[in-house]
């Protein structure tokens, strides 16, 4: 167990806000990448902690030992964007209420050329390029995250890199 | 620069409003909101239980919410249609369809707040009497000090419920001028309340039906006045061939 799990197992409600500090910077600019969308990307980070919370709760020491968090949380993300693209109508959430708590889009604008470039990736290939080079999560990780073979993933990477340069040569 | 190292630069921080979302949705940190009352500003907190707590929006009321409660506390919407509810339970002084999160308190102390929310607006209660509802009619004193320790005053009206001896007694939001403001405000007289209990009278029977009721239960108010019959005690007015009322249940 690393320090920040075995604090997780000693005292969920005490440690639970440095897990946002910690991981959520990586889970919201992946889903920022993926879905392409600031205000979606925020609402399926902050869900994606609430869901997370809630499961660690019921987690006994057994389940804490073989917790590696990165890709266990970037499983819940998966399935959370997954079934947001499928209904786009989901129930209001506590949060998505919160208009005093809704931030200002923290992007540069030029910085949407990036979601066009990534939409010409299929959903495998845009998934692995964005957890591995805009998240920095290791093959591993990516793998049990996805559910994907390792071979799997580094071919996804490998050809959403070479679309990526592809389309970007065709930019200039 | 490499396709690799412009990816990996589209990261940053983590945006505002982000951790203070998820202690909100996860319970780590309660909501809140200003509303006005009869007694002014009113600072509201709710959480994903319910509403938590009420206190006047005067300096301070983040600092006294977390010593109380140990939790943090943003400034938010309620959720979902809560918004709505929150002004018509301050104004009904009930919580009607508004959920209220009673977690901070005892399980005896949970419940006599519930019954003290089933008291009608511009009905007053003795000590006593909430004490017979729980099924603890020794503990008049207890439930006196869970009112004083009553989190969502106005909307658990902890206004209604009054000394034994008929006085308005203590109240826990600004002081007693507040409970008599309260009280005012839903149409109760409280001048009229301190001279019956200056007289001891306890219940008031109606000749007519024979009911005997706290002079504030509307049954007895819908008799019209004129000819209520005083009581000091529940047992006089017994002795007197009167039966307690079963709206109010005087005892």
């Amino acid at each position: 167990m690393d320090d920040l799990t075995a604090a997780l197992a000693r005292d969920l409600d005490g440690t639970f806000p440095a897990l946002v500090e910690n991981a959520g910077p990586g889970l919201y600019w992946g889903l920022r990448r993926l879905c392409g969308d600031h205000q979606e990307a925020q609402d399926l980070t902050q869900e994606t902690f609430i869901r997370a919370y809630r499961a660690l709760g019921g987690f006994d020491r057994a389940r804490f030992e073989e917790l590696r968090l990165s890709p266990w949380l970037w499983t819940i993300a998966l399935n959370l964007g997954r079934n947001h693209l499928r209904s786009r109508s989901r129930r209001p959430t506590f949060v998505q209420m919160s208009e005093y708590l809704s931030s200002d889009d923290p992007e540069p604008p030029d910085t949407a050329a990036w979601d066009t470039r990534l939409s010409t990736l299929s959903m495998n290939q845009r998934t692995a390029v964005v957890l591995r080079h805009v998240v920095g999560l290791g093959i591993a990780e990516i793998s049990e995250a996805t559910g994907r073979p390792e071979g799997t993933v580094k071919a996804d990477i490998h050809r959403g890199l070479d679309r990526l340069k592809r389309v970007m040569e065709q930019e200039t | 620069m490499s396709i690799e190292d412009r990816l990996s630069g589209l990261a940053g921080g983590l945006p505002d409003g982000i951790s203070e979302g998820v202690a909100l949705g996860t319970g780590l940190a309660d909501g809140y909101d200003l509303y006005s009352s009869p007694l002014g500003e009113v600072v509201v907190t709710f959480n994903i239980e319910g509403v938590s707590s009420l206190d006047l929006a005067t300096k301070g009321y983040e600092t006294r919410f977390a010593d109380r409660h140990g939790r943090r506390l943003f400034r938010a919407d309620p959720p979902t249609d809560w918004g709505r509810h929150i002004p018509e339970a301050m104004e009904a002084g009930t919580p009607g369809r508004l959920p209220v999160d009673l977690r901070s308190r005892t399980p005896f102390e949970g419940r006599v707040l519930q019954i003290a929310a089933t008291i009608p607006r511009g009905e007053v209660r003795p000590y006593g009497w909430l004490a017979r509802e729980v099924e603890k009619p020794g503990a008049a004193r207890a439930v006196g000090s869970t009112m004083a320790r009553n989190p969502i005053p106005l909307i658990i009206p902890c206004h209604r419920v009054v000394r034994s001896d008929g006085h308005l007694g203590e109240y826990s939001l600004g002081g007693p001028h507040n409970k008599w403001e309260l009280l005012t405000h839903e149409g109760v007289e409280p001048a009229r309340l301190v001279e019956l209990a200056e007289h001891h009278v306890r219940v008031q029977g109606d000749p007519a039906t024979g009911v005997y009721c706290h002079p504030t239960c509307h049954v007895i108010r819908a008799s019209g006045q004129w000819n209520v019959v005083d009581f000091t005690s529940t047992a006089a007015a017994q002795s007197a061939g009167f039966r307690a009322c079963e709206v109010c249940r005087p005892g």
